[in-house]
């Protein structure tokens, strides 16, 4: 409770800020507009038709929350216009594709962390894996994926997994080798398996890697999704909204879009929080 | 008559053992030549500088460790096989407790593994849990005790199933001197209502004195025996017996015993 002052000093900044910001940006239309009529209007009257443009350059505050506002309760849900509608496509691609990518990126920690083979082969490529732009691997893999009529949400959770399983790999490799020699030493006095090992100390020393690496993941399986719209000339999802937004110009759509997915990535990390939070302290970590 | 033979047998025996790591720099000679017999039922100290080998040794008896040289039997095994036979628990200077287990579940795991029934797991922790004074703290979790209730919960997972051999690197090491004369004594009484065969590695010459029936002086490059002293002083110790001249006397020959090894260096 004590961050609330300093939380909303913060947002009130960034208010401010982005409305200077759009005065400063949107005037140029504004005087151009006036030219052409001949006029040569004053700052005072400048200042409130920079704020209520139609296809503004940079939109206002109230603008985009307005967009947003009309989007999300303005219209019954199943509505093309509507943002739940099309934040529920986005956000079911996402939720596959990060199930996918964290399934793919626990076994493959798994598996580097119990065989040298993959610990040295794998690694390499998933490094590599991410050093390819996304925007450049999405389309082809949405072509490929559509030539052998593999069409609508896989092809989008596909990418998402592709962005989400890499901070599972990595987190999980350090959790599950996060126990120490002397650890290990004693599980070896009792003449544990390997099994055993993995199951009683590896996997519950991971949890807290696990977590942290969820959060990362979530979000990264959100930019997947949105880039996976864009390729297809996407009729539905926020990335959808994205483009057409900005093939129409239509400013205040991509931004409110834009916040849309912002908010469905701060609520996808915070219930991850959330459960990382009822998880340790389940298991007597959490203080 | 097999279990005359049984208690005849030493709890360990070293004969000309011997072990060489390779490493970058060279072969570093962690122990060579140590012949050693330790009875049932001894409390045998080893005592020397850092780097004479004493964790080496003690990690060969519990085959964390394998000998270059020599032969070393553990109840009269190999000490792989005596690793299956339960016969020794081992206790690092770390507690190593799991944050994410319960005392009593941290006491549990040894059991677990070793598959002993769900109904004997709770009879032995219970047990074990009153032996080292920690009754009624089985539902708390680790960061809830003090390092040296850590380090006694650590001692009881060692002995919830049955060893009879308890190996001590160090166990006392990072904890206070108050809570570690306080612990000495309590090990000294567990010691004795168990009779369990302990090997303990120490840094300190009084806590080796108290508590050892025998205490092994090493010295290091190569890691060896410079001394075996067998102490003098009854089995039955109050705290102040550190202040009796056959203490002091003890104390003395140990000193010696480490002087004398390190004599080699310079
Ligand atoms: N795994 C290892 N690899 C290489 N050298 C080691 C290893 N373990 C111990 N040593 C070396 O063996 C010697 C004895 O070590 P140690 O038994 O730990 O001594 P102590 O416990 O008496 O301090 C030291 O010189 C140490 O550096
Ligand atoms: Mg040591």
């Amino acid at each position: 409770m004590k961050a609330v002052l300093p939380v909303s000093v913060v947002i009130a900044a960034i208010v401010v800020l982005w409305y200077g910001a759009a005065v400063w940006m949107n005037a140029a239309w504004v005087r151009d507009q006036a030219a052409r009529a001949g006029e040569t209007p004053g700052f005072a009257q400048i200042v409130p038709q920079t704020l209520n443009q139609e296809r503004p350059v940079l939109p206002a505050p109230h603008q985009v929350v307005s967009e947003l506002w009309k989007g999300v309760a303005g219209q019954a849900v199943t509505s093309k216009r509507s943002l739940v509608y099309h934040g529920w496509i986005t956000l079911s691609a996402t939720l596959l594709g990060f199930v996918i990518g964290t399934g793919a990126g626990i076994l493959l920690a798994i598996g580097i962390v119990h065989n040298r083979a993959m610990d040295l082969s794998v690694m390499p490529w998933a490094i590599a894996s991410q050093t390819i732009p996304i925007l450049a691997i999405a389309p082809m893999i949405i072509v490929v994926l559509n030539s052998v009529g593999v069409t609508g949400l896989v092809p989008k959770a596909i990418i998402s997994a592709y962005l989400s399983f890499f901070p599972v790999v990595v987190g999980m490799v350090k959790g599950l080798r996060a126990p120490d020699a002397m650890q290990l030493d004693l599980l070896r006095t009792y003449g544990a398996s390997q099994r055993q090992t993995f199951a009683k100390l590896r996997m519950p020393a991971s949890v807290p890697y696990l977590f942290a690496s969820l959060k990362v993941g979530v979000a990264a399986a959100l930019v997947g999704a949105v880039v996976g719209e864009l390729p297809t000339g996407a009729v539905a999802g926020l990335g959808a909204r994205l483009l057409s937004g900005s093939y129409y110009g239509q400013t205040v759509q991509i931004w409110a879009a834009l916040f849309a997915a912002a908010l469905l990535a701060a609520s996808l990390v915070a219930l991850i929080g959330l459960a990382e939070r009822l998880t340790l302290r389940r298991m007597g970590m959490g203080r | 008559m097999k279990d005359t033979a049984r208690l005849a047998e030493p709890a360990i025996e070293a004969r000309s053992l011997g072990l060489t790591f390779q490493t970058a720099d060279g072969p570093v000679h962690a122990l060579r030549d140590v012949t050693l017999t330790i009875g049932r039922g001894d409390f045998v100290s080893f005592i020397g500088p850092s780097g004479c080998g004493k964790t080496t040794f003690l990690r060969s008896v519990a085959a964390l460790e394998h000998p270059t040289e020599g032969s070393l039997t553990v109840n009269g095994m190999a000490p792989d096989a005596a690793r299956l036979a339960r016969a020794f628990g081992y206790v690092f200077q770390a507690a190593g407790l799991y944050p994410w287990r319960t005392i009593a579940g941290n006491i549990r795991l040894p059991l677990e593994i070793m598959g002993f029934s769900r109904a004997e797991q709770d009879e032995r922790v219970a047990r074990v849990l009153e032996l080292v004074e920690l009754g009624g703290f089985g539902t708390k979790f680790p960061w809830q005790l003090s390092g040296g209730m850590q380090q006694r919960a650590s001692i009881a997972r060692a002995l919830a199933f049955d060893a009879d051999i308890l190996l001590m690197d160090e166990p006392f090491g990072a904890l206070d001197e108050i809570v570690r004369d306080r612990l000495n004594e309590e090990l000294l009484n567990l010691w004795s209502r168990t009779g369990k065969t302990i090997g303990f590695v120490t840094h300190s010459i009084p806590e080796a004195v108290y508590l050892s029936t025998r205490i092994v002086v090493m010295s290091p490059r190569p890691g060896r025996i410079t001394d075996v002293i067998d102490s003098p002083l009854p089995r039955e110790r109050p705290l102040d017996i550190r202040d009796t001249p056959e203490f002091l006397a003890v104390s003395q020959r140990v000193r010696d015993g480490l002087r004398a090894g390190h004599s080699y260096d310079v």
